[in-house]
C-alpha cells in the first residue's frame, strides 16, 4: 500500500538533487579559479569528474536499490550526500593549496582537485536517480514512463539549479553560503523522507 | 524568365558592389579566427591596424598601432599606464598580465632595453596573432607565458620573485576574469611587488563594478590614484608599495620623463593632470561590498 503523497515527495527530492548537482558543478569553476585559473581545461576537469561520478553513482544506486529498498534508505542517501558536500565549503582551500604545490600543470592539478572535492558527493547524488525509479515503479508496463517522468523532473531541477545559481545566487551570496545551504536542504529532505517513512509504516501497522 | 532574372541579379550586383568596395577601403579584415576563448579579428583601416575580440562592437579594440609609425601609441589608456613611471622611473622587472597586440611590451622594451619583461596571456591564439600581425618582439629579456594570470602570480610568489612594475590589462574584453578582481588576488599581487614596486590596472570606469572594485583596491592597498582620460571611459588604478611621491617630486620627475616619452606620443604632463587620489576623491559609497574569491559576480555587476 502506497500513500498518495509518497510519489510527489520522491519527485520533489529528485528535483532538488538535480538542482544541487548542477548548482555545485557551476560553482566548481569559481572554487577552482583561485588556484587553477579559468583556462578552458578547468571546465574539462570539472565536467569529466561530474560525468564520471554520476556514471558510477547510477551503477551503485541501481545495485543498492535491489536490497530491500525503502523511503528510509532513500532518505539516508540524501543525508550522506548533504554531509559529503560540506567539505567543499569547509576544506576546499587547504586541499587545493596542497594540490597546487604538488602539481605544476594546472590541467592535472585541476583534475585532481575536482576529484578530491566533487567525486564522492556526486557519486552519492547520482545514486538517487535509479533508487527513485525503484521506489516509483510498481508495474513493469509503466516502468519506462515512470523513468521518463523522473528524468524529466530531475533534469528540470538541474536546469533551474544552473540558471538560479549563476544568475542570482552568486549575486547575493558567498560561494560557501550557497554550498552549505545545498547541504542543509539535502539533509533536511533526507530527514523528511525518513520521517515520512516512519509515519507511513506506523499507519500501516494501525490499519493492520 | 531566366533572362529577366539574370538581368535583375546583374543590376543588383552593380548597385551593391560599390558599397562593398568602399567598405573594403575603410576597414579590411586581414585575419579572423575563433580561438578557445573568443573571436580574434585583425583589421586594417588605412594605416591603422587593430586587434578586436568581438565582431559587433567596433568600440572594443584591444590594441592598435600605425603601420607607418609602430612606436607611436594610439590608445589613450595605454598612455595612461605610463603614470607608473612617475612613481618608479627605473622598473627593472616588469610583469604584464594580458598581452593584447603586445604594444605595451614593445614600447617598454624600447624605453628600458635592459629591463626584464614577462608577458602573461591565457589565450595562445592571441600570442600567435601578436607575433604575426603586431610585430610583438621577444628576446632573452622579453618572455611570454601562456598561462592564467592568477596562477602565474601564485607560482611567481612560490619562487620568491619580485616585480617593480605590474600591469593588469586583462579586463577590456567582453568577459571579465572574476578571479583577477578579488581581495585575495590583490593581496597576492601586493606581495609580488618589490620595495619600490608599482601596480597599474586598466579597469572599469562605469557600471556598478566601479564601486566594488574601488572599495576592494582601497581595502588591500590603502590609498590609490585614479588616472582617467577626458572622455572618462577608461580609468587606470595606480598603487604603490611605498608612499606616493610628493607633488614637488612628481613635478621634477615629469621634467625628466618628458623627453624620454615624447617619441611614443605620451604626454606625461597631461597624464599627471588627470590623476586623482582616492583619499581626496572617494567617489563610491562607503559600505560597498568587497569582491572576494567567495563573492565576485563581476560580469553581472558590469551589466548594471
Amino acid at each position: 500500500m502506497q500513500n498518495t503523497w509518497q510519489n510527489p515527495l520522491i519527485y520533489l527530492l529528485a528535483f532538488t538533487s538535480g538542482f544541487c548537482i548542477m548548482g555545485i558543478e557551476l560553482l566548481g569553476g569559481r572554487i577552482l579559479a583561485p588556484f587553477f585559473g579559468s583556462s578552458i581545461h578547468i571546465w574539462g576537469s570539472i565536467i569529466t569528474v561530474f560525468m564520471l561520478s554520476l556514471a558510477i553513482g547510477y551503477l551503485v544506486g541501481g545495485k543498492y536499490s535491489t536490497q530491500s529498498a525503502s523511503l528510509k534508505r532513500y532518505g539516508g542517501i540524501f543525508i550522506i550526500a548533504g554531509l559529503f558536500i560540506l567539505p567543499i565549503a569547509l576544506f576546499a582551500s587547504p586541499i587545493m593549496e596542497w594540490i597546487f604545490l604538488l602539481i605544476e600543470d594546472s590541467r592535472y592539478g585541476s583534475l585532481l582537485a575536482s576529484t578530491a572535492l566533487f567525486f564522492l558527493p556526486t557519486i552519492v547524488l547520482g545514486m538517487l536517480s535509479p533508487y527513485s525509479v525503484r521506489l516509483l515503479v510498481t508495474d513493469k508496463n509503466e516502468s519506462g514512463q515512470v523513468a521518463g517522468k523522473l528524468y524529466f523532473i530531475s533534469t528540470l531541477g538541474s536546469a533551474i539549479g544552473t540558471i538560479v545559481t549563476s544568475f542570482y545566487l552568486v549575486l547575493f551570496f558567498e560561494v560557501n553560503q550557497i554550498i552549505i545551504s545545498f547541504s542543509l536542504i539535502l539533509v533536511i529532505l533526507g530527514l523528511g523522507a525518513i520521517l515520512a517513512n516512519k509515519y507511513s509504516t506506523a499507519q500501516e501497522v494501525n490499519y493492520a | 524568365m531566366l533572362k529577366i532574372f539574370n538581368l535583375y541579379a546583374f543590376s543588383l550586383i552593380i548597385c551593391i558592389a560599390p558599397i562593398f568596395l568602399s567598405a573594403q577601403v575603410s576597414a579590411e579584415i586581414i585575419h579572423n579566427e575563433r580561438s578557445l576563448y573568443r573571436n580574434i579579428i585583425v583589421e586594417d583601416t588605412g594605416d591603422l591596424r587593430c586587434l578586436r575580440f568581438n565582431v559587433k562592437n567596433s568600440q572594443s579594440s584591444q590594441s592598435c598601432f600605425l603601420k607607418s609609425n609602430p612606436q607611436s601609441l594610439v590608445f589613450n589608456y595605454t598612455k595612461l599606464l605610463f603614470s607608473a613611471l612617475l612613481v618608479n622611473n627605473q622598473p627593472e622587472r616588469i610583469l604584464i598580465i594580458g598581452l593584447g597586440g603586445g604594444t605595451m611590451s614593445n614600447t617598454l622594451q624600447q624605453i628600458f632595453p635592459q629591463s626584464r619583461i614577462d608577458n602573461v596571456e591565457i589565450d595562445p591564439s592571441v600570442i600567435k596573432v601578436a607575433r604575426q600581425y603586431f610585430g610583438f618582439f621577444e628576446n632573452e629579456k622579453v618572455k611570454t607565458y601562456t598561462q592564467d594570470g592568477r596562477i602565474f602570480i601564485k607560482r611567481a610568489l612560490l619562487k620568491k620573485q619580485k616585480y617593480d612594475w605590474i600591469i593588469f590589462d586583462a579586463f577590456n574584453g567582453d568577459y571579465i576574469p572574476e578571479h583577477l578582481l578579488t581581495k585575495e588576488f590583490l593581496t597576492e599581487t601586493k606581495r609580488l611587488l618589490s620595495e619600490n614596486g608599482v601596480l597599474t590596472s586598466n579597469t572599469f570606469s562605469s557600471s556598478k563594478l566601479y564601486a566594488h572594485e574601488s572599495a576592494t583596491y582601497q581595502s588591500v592597498f590603502g590609498e590609490f590614484l585614479n588616472v582617467r582620460n577626458k572622455k572618462n571611459n577608461n580609468r587606470i588604478i595606480l598603487v604603490s608599495s611605498q608612499q606616493l611621491p610628493s607633488d614637488k617630486d612628481l613635478l621634477q620627475r615629469i621634467e625628466g620623463l618628458k623627453y624620454q616619452l615624447s617619441p611614443f606620443n605620451i604626454d606625461i604632463a597631461a597624464i599627471y593632470s588627470s590623476m586623482a587620489s582616492s583619499n581626496t576623491h572617494q567617489d563610491w559609497p562607503k559600505k560597498t561590498r568587497l569582491l572576494t574569491d567567495q563573492f565576485a559576480p563581476a560580469n553581472l555587476l558590469n551589466l548594471e
